[in-house]
């Protein structure tokens, strides 16, 4: 399995039935490809929907009908659109109980850094800053480290997205799950040691007597 | 309301005028609207809108053409054009989250002076802004957004203006149809009186100040 979808299989299991879940893109969209079958979600796209459904089939695209990135969706049965102060009141107003969302940099006290790097890219930070801070619960999907360099960090170096901390990090070698300030190695992934989180993860790490594997 | 041409529409916004434009990523935006304001050359635009969509499509288009001076906005990622042009200082842009965005906005159509919000507080958002705590929490006072020109497009829109729009093309259009001097209107369908009923309407008619006609 690669990493990716390693990710995205492990974040799915965090979503419950009834839950009203905002992806955002990159590796967070391809969480809703595993949800489990039978399990009722949710899914808000910011751009004002939601229910939005899988990628129509071909000529069957709505152009009034797209996602956050304005590529085509469809919407599923049940579906209610809407404008963005309705979206942005549903995410800053504590209604969506789950945002995954990727990251540049998550510090020890689960900070997030996923908006800018300066100098280089200052895409802007679209809906990031809201739904970190007004979602019931903040997941990151990200890789473990980037050429080399732990992405999980002691501080973040980058501008923070919030002031917040992000309550789980999933990445292609652990779940990180943090609470009160502190980071605690929650699970490996499969065939991973807890050494090797270890070794590649610069952020002190809390790692209880036995760390269980993903089961994905 | 007044129906006009869309030349004659964009022929009464001046120079360096401030412009909203309704869409999210050219999706719900008046194209005929922009597609004029190129064709006119207008210059120096001041321009809130979520996004600077593509090249090529909504107000992409404008900076094509390099007509901005000011974009606000809170995503300009997938147009290369609009990160050009600002990093070589032709066009300054002010980056807002996109929930204050728009409760900026909404705060400017609404008689606010503006909105306090959590998001930003502890960021790079939060220099040079005023903190206020209220209950316990910090807020950010975030000031009201208005513009001389709102560019707003519905799906359907009456005789009258009544306006209704459609799916993900909604987005900032309603919001916007009330935070500008002057409100200008390309719609998908015109319709006669009554197809609209009155529960269906989201920007009811007295905000529309022209419609672009047919043709």
């Amino acid at each position: 399995m690669d990493a990716q979808a390693i990710i995205a299989r492990r974040v799915a299991q965090e979503l419950r039935s009834g839950d009203l879940v905002n992806l955002g893109i990159g590796i967070p969209t391809l969480v809703a490809n595993y949800v489990p079958a039978g399990l009722k979600v949710f899914f808000q796209s910011e751009n004002g929907l939601i229910g939005t459904g899988p990628i129509p089939e071909q000529g069957m695209a709505h152009p009034l009908l797209t996602d956050a990135g304005g590529r085509p969706i469809s919407a599923l049965p049940g579906a209610s659109t809407f404008d963005s102060a309705m979206s942005f009141g549903l995410i800053r107003g504590g209604h969506v109980d789950v945002t995954v969302l990727g990251g540049l940099q998550v510090d020890a006290h689960g900070h997030l850094a996923n908006w800018m790097i300066p100098g280089k890219m200052v895409p802007g930070m679209g809906g990031a800053m809201d739904l970190v801070s007004g979602a019931k619960r903040v997941i990151v999907a990200m890789q473990h480290a980037a050429k080399g360099k732990s992405k999980i960090v002691a501080k973040c170096t980058l501008p923070l997205t919030s002031a917040r901390p992000v309550n789980l990090v999933v990445t292609d070698m652990a779940v990180i799950a943090f609470a009160d300030g502190t980071a605690t190695l929650v699970e490996t992934a499969p065939g991973v040691s807890v050494g090797e989180v270890v070794a590649v993860t610069e952020a002190d790490l809390i790692i209880p007597n036995a760390v269980p594997e993903m089961q994905i | 309301m007044r129906a006009v041409s869309v030349e004659e529409a964009v022929a009464m916004i001046p120079h360096g005028a401030s412009i909203m434009v309704g869409g999210f990523m050219g999706v719900g935006t008046p194209e005929r609207l922009l597609d004029e304001v190129v064709r006119q050359n207008k210059t120096d635009l001041e321009v809130i809108s979520n996004d600077a969509a593509v090249p090529g499509k909504g107000v992409g288009k404008l900076f094509d053409a390099t007509l901005v001076s000011r974009l606000t906005a809170t995503h300009i990622g997938l147009n290369p054009k609009a990160q050009q042009q600002m990093l070589a200082k032709q066009v300054a842009i002010d980056l807002v989250p996109q929930g204050t965005f728009v409760e900026r906005i909404r705060a400017g159509g609404c008689g606010l002076g503006g909105v306090l919000t959590p998001t930003g507080v502890g960021t790079l958002v939060a220099e040079g802004k005023r903190q206020i705590e209220v209950a316990g929490t910090t807020f950010l006072l975030e000031t009201a957004l208005r513009a001389k020109f709102a560019l707003v497009h519905a799906f359907l829109a009456d005789y009258l203006g009544n306006l209704t729009y459609a799916l993900t093309a909604r987005n900032f259009n309603p919001i916007m149809a009330m935070a500008a001097d002057t409100v200008i209107v390309t719609a998908e369908h015109i319709v006669p009186v009554g197809v609209i009923a009155p529960d269906h309407v989201v920007t009811p008619a007295p905000l529309v100040d022209y419609l672009i006609t047919n043709g």
